[in-house]
């Protein structure tokens, strides 16, 4: 896998609520097995950017494409959310979106939704294909499980697990659709660090095992310094910033952004 | 206590139909929050099919249990695709409108498919052959129960444990399940959300016919407006039971059977519906979620 192909490729990204311009020609780009993060204050538009790429908004302009490894690009626009999973790429929620009433195991099994065919037919005479099926659909999703050490909890109702794992079974979810781009919503949200340390991990096994491509909202800055190879930067709508971590830091936009502007004495 | 075996059955019977076209009523709010006024109206059509469906078979000799499948299972067939129909019609244009839209728009269907059977029927009442036959073993038993009664609450029991089977254990039930928590993560994880609305339009609508025709068959006569009364009682046993939860519609169908059959037994027949909605309005002052449901507190 070459690092420079690019996974995602946002450009010139605009997107107006009424009279609200909430995102103001954004441009961003991830590449293949890359982990990228997306920071920014309160309100900049970090997650309307994630709702225009998932296809829950429309976005007024720009185009969106993505590059699922060999295959041909995909352009997001006007693709309706389910359409733009079955392409490759999966995503979290800043708050926690399980299935709640279903096992732990259920919430993994239906997002193999889109990687399996059999019809209500099929599950009405339990055909031999239907059972084949269905027996690998549990031990895939058993095998994710075990991946991000949920596998414990099967058979547990999803709001039955503590906070951590069921950030954990977030991903694991997303991960049974078989993306090569992820997008993290604050996946380290009112962790403890101990769980962050574990989360630090996951991700980077990700990425190394999973070969996977993973844009990242995040506030937690000590987890982005540690797992980012780039950081955007956004503040009311547009990209202020990019670079390596370390430019980051020092960019004096950044700083602004985030602590205000310094009084001259 | 013969006479109370009597009512206690006649009221299983009349609560298991009621059952199976609440279930139609509360799969569908479960998924879409919308109450499908037009869910009656297809039972109706499934009982008009298989009535023509019968008589045209009977015509070319056919009779007994035979007829009531085949029947039954055009009836069927029909009335799913009259719900696929409606879902895509009234109900889709108006996915992202205010909620009262497609409440209105579901009355809108429910009177013009009950004209439009009036215009392209009759305004009469037909009779509806008695296509199940009395069994021999219930002889001994006839005069408290009959078989079109046995007929009934065993089909009703036996769909029921299919119906929660398939909702449990299949993948499309998964999917359905997940879609009736949360749409946009459902659709987020690759569930095509369109497709299992259609499913569930098809699966209650087939369930509504299968209760119009046992039930027309037991009673023996149609007209247009059964779809009317019959989905008001049954719309009545999903709030009872709780709406959303498909163990509450069998449960409030029971309970609703029962009352009306005791209260007509005891009381007088003049006065079947005021118990029936005493009941609702007695349940829903101490359990406004029904007897099953829980009381969620709306997520923001």
């Amino acid at each position: 896998m070459n690092k420079t192909q690019p996974a995602l490729e946002v450009k010139g990204l605009t997107m107006d609520f009424g009279g609200l311009r909430a995102l103001d020609h954004i441009d961003l780009e991830v590449r293949q097995g890359e982990i990228v993060a997306l920071i920014g204050p309160n309100g900049a538009g970090k997650t309307t950017f994630f709702n225009c790429i998932t296809g829950i908004y429309e976005p007024t302009k720009g185009d969106m494409i993505i590059h699922p490894r060999g295959k041909e690009p995909v352009r997001l626009n006007r693709l309706k959310p389910n359409i733009v999973t079955e392409h490759g790429l999966a995503r979290t929620f800043q708050n926690i979106r399980l299935f709640q009433k279903m096992t732990v195991l259920e919430n993994v099994m239906v997002a193999r939704h889109c990687r399996t065919k059999s019809g209500i037919a099929g599950a009405i005479f339990r055909t031999p294909k239907t059972r084949k099926e269905e027996a690998e659909m549990v031990e895939f999703s058993y095998g994710l499980l075990e991946k991000v050490g949920l596998a414990q909890y099967v058979n547990e109702l999803a709001h039955e697990l503590p906070y951590g794992a069921q950030r954990r079974l977030e991903i694991a979810r997303a991960m049974a659709t078989e993306p090569f781009l992820l997008l993290l919503d604050e996946p380290a949200a009112g962790m403890n660090p101990k769980e962050t340390n574990e989360l630090d991990k996951l991700i980077t096994k990700l990425q190394v095992e999973d070969k996977l491509a993973i844009l990242l909202i995040e506030h937690d800055m000590k987890l982005v310094m540690s797992i980012s190879n780039r950081i955007y930067v956004m503040d009311y709508g547009s990209m202020i910033a990019q670079g390596t971590p370390h430019e980051i830091a020092e960019n004096p936009n950044v700083i602004k952004a985030y602590l205000g502007e310094a009084f001259d004495a | 206590m013969d006479y109370f075996l009597e009512l206690f059955l006649g009221g299983l019977t009349r609560g298991s139909i009621y059952a199976l076209i609440a279930l139609g009523y509360t799969m569908v709010y479960g998924i879409i929050e919308l109450i499908n006024f037009a869910h009656g109206e297809v039972y109706m059509i499934g009982a008009f099919t298989a009535l023509i469906v019968a008589s045209v078979l009977s015509l070319m000799g056919m009779s007994g249990f035979s007829l009531l499948i085949l029947a039954g299972l055009i009836a069927v067939i029909y009335a799913s695709a009259y719900g696929y129909t409606i879902e895509k019609v009234a109900y889709k244009p108006l996915r992202q409108a205010p909620r009262l839209s497609p409440l209105i728009s579901a009355i809108g269907m429910s009177i013009f498919l009950q004209n439009y059977v009036l215009l392209s029927q009759t305004s009469d009442f037909l009779s509806f052959p008695a296509l199940i036959e009395e069994f021999e073993f219930m002889e001994p038993v006839s005069h408290i129960m009959r078989s079109s009664e046995l007929v009934i609450v065993l089909t009703t029991a036996v769909v029921t444990a299919l119906l929660t089977l398939f909702i449990k254990f299949s993948r499309i039930g998964k999917a359905m399940r997940a879609t009736a928590q949360d749409k946009t993560m459902a659709m987020l994880l690759g569930v095509n959300v369109n497709r299992v609305i259609s499913v569930t339009f098809i699966i209650g609508s087939g369930l509504a016919a299968v209760g119009g025709v046992l039930i027309s068959s037991h009673i023996g006569q149609i007209n247009f407006y059964i779809g009317f009364i019959a989905g008001i009682k049954a719309f009545t046993a999903a709030v009872l039971g709780g709406i959303g939860s498909i163990p509450g519609a069998v449960l409030g169908g029971l309970v609703l059977g029962w009352t009306e059959s005791f209260a007509t037994g005891y009381v007088s027949s003049d006065y079947e519906d005021v118990f029936a909605f005493g009941l609702l309005v007695f349940i829903l002052i101490f359990r406004p979620a029904g007897i099953l449901g829980r009381t969620t507190s709306e997520k923001v």
